[in-house]
């Protein structure tokens, strides 16, 4: 796959740029000032909010299989999400999925 | 009595910071791979990880170039993944706002989930601490780990490339994904918000150039918002 390189940089300037302020933000310019209780209270769902969204068409609909849901797929998602639940341990999440994803990838041909 | 003795805080910090590591290496080994496998050259990839230094963020950011979404929704989707660090801003602010400028510049481009978690816990746990040991700590903590970050990109977008389609790396975003969030579903209103998220991201996937996933997003917060102030109101009761 192609992409246009000055797109590609613009988009990594505008995210620098753009999470150095987020970052910055109280810290460097609103100082001891406290935070409303209704902003923080949005702001503490942002990663729960935006990234299962971001996950769910490419778990049911994955490119590869040209959008048909797949069994493999499926299960590796699901073994991630109850392993990661239980075990609260992120780095043992991803290896049962994987290792989910390429059992079912080898037994499904 | 301590005095103040912020190398021995830097050195503890660093120290906190090791188990992460292990977390830290794949997920950058792993972006390296998809980004390049995406068309980035070596040095696009870099410019992600060192100028932008936030996994969530620039994974979302290259998924979403690759399927084409227009450069302003693929900024703001990512940006909006990166909004919790204005929550970690702050509460962090408490402890380091008297801190001179360029530290506190310095802080925020360094600010990664780990460092804020740890920092945080810290500061409460020993509020003597001195305003720079706070910092020494805060620099410490990173210090094991936005090094790693950069050199497991660098290896994993010269690797990249040579990687064959049969290792179905398609689906290594969204496991990283999953086992990230799974953990962060801590209460009944972070479950409601992710269930909100993936039924509106579905039933929105016709909205063009992606923007189905920031109505997604935002109705997501509102209803984590929502069942918190519930809760509250019914415990209280």
């Amino acid at each position: 796959m192609s992409m246009d390189h000055g797109t590609v940089w613009l988009v990594i300037v505008s995210l620098a740029v753009g999470s150095f302020l987020i970052r910055f933000s109280f810290l460097g310019l609103i100082g001891d000032r406290p935070m409303p209780e209704w902003v923080l209270r949005h702001l503490r769902y942002t990663p729960v909010a935006v990234l299962p969204g971001l996950v769910a068409p490419l778990v049911l609909w994955p490119a590869a299989t040209g959008g048909i849901p797949d069994p493999a797929r499926l299960a590796a998602a699901l073994v991630t999400l109850s392993v990661g639940y239980f075990s609260r341990n992120v780095l043992t999440a991803i290896l049962s999925g994987a290792v989910t994803l390429y059992g079912l990838l080898f037994l499904l041909g | 009595m301590t005095s103040s003795n912020p190398k021995r805080h830097f050195f503890r910090g660093a120290g906190d910071a090791l188990p992460f590591v292990l977390v830290i290496v794949p997920f950058a080994l792993l972006f390296g791979v998809v980004a390049s496998e995406a068309g980035l050259n070596v040095a696009e990839v870099m410019g992600f990880s060192v100028l932008v230094i936030a996994g969530a963020a620039q994974f979302t950011a290259v998924q979403m170039m690759s399927e084409n979404a227009p450069t302003v929704i693929v900024i703001l989707t990512a940006l909006a993944v990166n909004m919790r660090m204005a929550m970690y801003s702050a509460s962090l602010t408490p402890y380091l706002g008297k801190a001179p400028m360029w530290q506190r510049a310095l802080a925020a481009y360094l600010m990664v989930d780990q460092a804020y978690a740890l920092s945080q816990i810290k500061y409460e746990m020993e509020p003597d601490l001195t305003v720079p040991e706070r910092v020494a700590y805060y620099v410490g903590s990173v210090s094991p780990l936005v090094p790693l970050w950069f050199t497991a990109t660098y290896i994993g977008a010269v690797a990249g490339t040579q990687i064959p389609a049969s290792f179905a790396l398609d689906f290594a975003l969204p496991i990283t994904f999953l086992a990230m969030i799974a953990p962060a579903l801590r209460t009944l209103a972070h479950v409601a918000a992710a269930v909100t998220s993936v039924g509106l991201a579905l039933l929105m996937a016709w909205m063009p150039y992606g923007s189905g996933l920031l109505v997604a997003a935002i109705g997501a917060m509102v209803v984590g918002a929502q069942v918190e102030v519930f809760l509250a109101r019914k415990a209280t009761r």
